[in-house]
């Protein structure tokens, strides 16, 4: 994973050796920018390498050519695709993503919106589902074979086959319909309190929490028992260490960076997942405003979209490799 | 190997997937109504007549789960096939012949990996025709960065070894090495890997139909059904939940084949058996 800017250089090198920490993490954050500006790329040149002229597809019918010449024009499409996509991803750094083809309105101020209202469902969904699947996935090794294992294994091998949307309207059948124990569809607004909004989210929360908690808790129990089966652990148990102290001392800060690749691996895995939630719940986030833009071609919340949930899942897995970095000491001194 | 090897896990995920694939294969015999002919009310409820009741516009709900099999499961298994014929072919070309060939695809995986495959589809489908062909192109080209990684670790493993340098002291060319050492060699764990993979193309099929973006109506396909009939779910209508049960049920079973092919697969590693 060695960049060329790192290498060809004597002075980075030796900043390099001096600060094996930082240098690391510095080509980390250079690599993830690059990804970044790659994906920026295939998200704007892949749809215009795609077959398929806008202009005609979205007069339909009719589309006689001047009609689609002028359309054209008007959304600039007859410029080249390098000047348009430097316009665009110029745009874009500013928080400006043109106007929407479908309503004519401003890209940005609705992502604005949406946006904080996706991190606040995901946020949430984390916050509940990470500490209950680590530790169901500690309590799954510490009976490991036993009835409880067991129970959780079939349990999560269940959970993780059912769809989103399933989840979602079982939920729904049963609160909403059945018990009225709480509110569908889950809409919130400006003026909201803090507490109607939570209150509004339950349901959109435990579904995502359910779709993620037995990923996230199988992958904590395969890391712990990894750890736990290797040689070091042996020796500490025949030195005779007590099973607290060996799992303090040796265990834990070993199983500290697959347990952290696991939740950012999962969390990044949310972004997805609250896409389908929010259609479920009729929630106003970024999901449901991508899908609704897919269905009727408008391009450029489509691109925009999927810009930022590209760039949430580059930065979550960035966090996580900087996080195991300094977590595991071997992890800075590349071979 | 021996039948009474098989645990019973294992035995139901098999029945499971039997029965459906029964289903789908003589699915106009089966079904007792047509796929999409209506033969009463909306919604109306479970009777002897209609087992599951009826759907939004009055078909017969069981019919179109029969008639819903063939599709998911035709879409499904077509984009799994072929996106393991790409992901496996690309990765054994980059492991066996290494060196640039290696890296730009081993890179240009790592970057189609850093999209989330549901978002990558999203953008895809909002420009491409909306055809049953590009759906499972798109699915199947999504799906092979993940085999692609899989295939090029396994394949790895297996080049280093003795026989594949024989082979090619041998004088033998890449495709000889590919079919003939490298793939009876990891059959394995990409057997199980095709199982997790067919499962995964059934959630995501399901995941775009009822999205609006997967097969288009008036076919009928499982995740659609869920589309069709959600408005039903606030007044208490259960009807969307059986297509969906129906999706949960096939990815159930093809999870629990899975299970007991890894574990085989571990156990013949000398592995520790979980972990």
């Amino acid at each position: 994973m060695t960049t060329p800017e790192t290498t060809s250089f004597a002075g980075i090198r030796r900043f390099s050796a001096r600060f094996p920490l930082a240098s690391r993490i510095l080509e980390r954050l250079l690599l993830s920018l690059l990804l970044l500006f790659a994906v920026s790329v295939m998200i704007f040149g892949g749809i215009e390498a795609l077959p398929g002229d806008f202009a005609s597809t979205y007069l339909g019918q009719s589309a006689t050519p001047e009609a689609v010449a002028r359309i054209r024009s008007e959304l600039g499409l007859d410029q080249s695709i390098v000047t348009r996509y430097v316009d665009w991803l110029g745009g874009a750094m500013t928080g400006d993503f043109g106007n929407s083809w479908a309503s004519g309105q401003s890209v940005g101020e609705q992502i604005g919106k949406r946006l904080g209202n996706s991190l606040f469902l995901a946020f949430f969904a984390a916050i509940v589902a990470v500490p209950l699947a680590v530790g169901l996935g500690l309590l799954a090794v510490r009976f490991r074979n036993k009835l409880p294992d067991k129970l959780i294994n079939i349990l999560s091998l269940a959970a993780v086959s059912l769809p989103e949307f399933f989840v979602g309207y079982l939920l729904i059948l049963i609160f909403v319909v059945t018990y009225g124990a709480a509110v569908f569809p889950s809409t919130v607004y400006d003026s909201m309190s803090l507490l109607d909004r939570l209150n509004a989210i339950v349901l959109p929360v435990a579904t995502l929490v359910l779709v993620v908690l037995a990923h996230m808790m199988r992958m904590t129990r395969a890391a712990i028992i990894q750890v736990m089966s290797s040689a070091y652990m042996e020796t500490a148990e025949l030195k005779g260490l007590g099973a607290l102290r060996a799992i303090i001392k040796h265990a834990a800060p070993n199983a500290l960076a697959p347990i952290i690749n696991v939740v950012a691996l999962n969390l990044a895995y949310l972004i997805v997942g609250v896409v389908v939630v929010e259609v479920v719940f009729v929630y106003p986030g970024m999901g449901q405003y991508m899908v609704d833009a897919v269905t009727v071609r408008d391009l450029p919340v489509v691109q925009a979209c999927g810009l930022i949930f590209a760039a949430i899942y580059i930065g979550l897995n960035m966090t996580a490799d900087i996080l195991a970095i300094l977590a595991n000491p071997r992890l800075r001194h590349p071979r | 190997m021996r039948l009474n090897e098989i645990p019973l896990t294992a035995w139901v995920g098999i029945f499971g997937i039997v029965l459906t694939l029964f289903c789908a294969l003589f699915a106009p015999w089966i079904a007792p109504y047509g796929e999409t002919e209506v033969v009463g009310d909306v919604w109306a409820p479970a009777s002897s007549a209609y087992p599951f009741g009826l759907d939004n516009l009055g078909r017969d709900i069981l019919s179109r789960l029969i008639f819903g099999a063939q599709t998911t499961v035709f879409v499904s298994l077509a984009s799994t096939v072929l996106s393991f014929a790409l992901g496996i072919i690309l990765s054994f070309i980059a492991a066996t012949t290494r060196g640039w060939v290696d890296t730009g695809l081993s890179r240009l995986n790592d970057l189609m990996m850093s999209i989330p495959t549901l978002i990558f589809a999203l953008v895809v489908l909002a420009a491409l025709p909306q055809t049953l062909t590009t759906l499972i192109l798109v699915m199947a080209v999504l799906d092979s960065t993940r085999v692609f990684r899989l295939g090029r670790a396994v394949a790895l493993d297996v080049a280093v070894m003795d026989f594949v340098e024989a082979a090619r002291l041998r004088g033998e060319g890449t495709p000889w090495i590919i079919f003939r050492e490298i793939l009876p060699n990891t059959l394995s764990p990409l057997l199980a890997e095709f199982g997790l993979r067919f499962a995964f193309a059934i959630l995501f099929l399901s995941t775009l139909s009822f999205l609006g973006l997967g097969i288009q109506p008036p076919d009928a396909d499982w995740g659609g059904m869920v589309k069709d009939n959600k408005d039903g779910i606030i007044f208490g209508v259960a009807a969307a939940l059986v297509p969906g049960g129906a999706i949960a049920f096939l990815t159930i079973c093809v999870n629990l084949v899975v299970d007991w092919l890894l574990k085989r697969t571990s156990s013949l590693k000398g592995g520790r058996g979980d972990a």
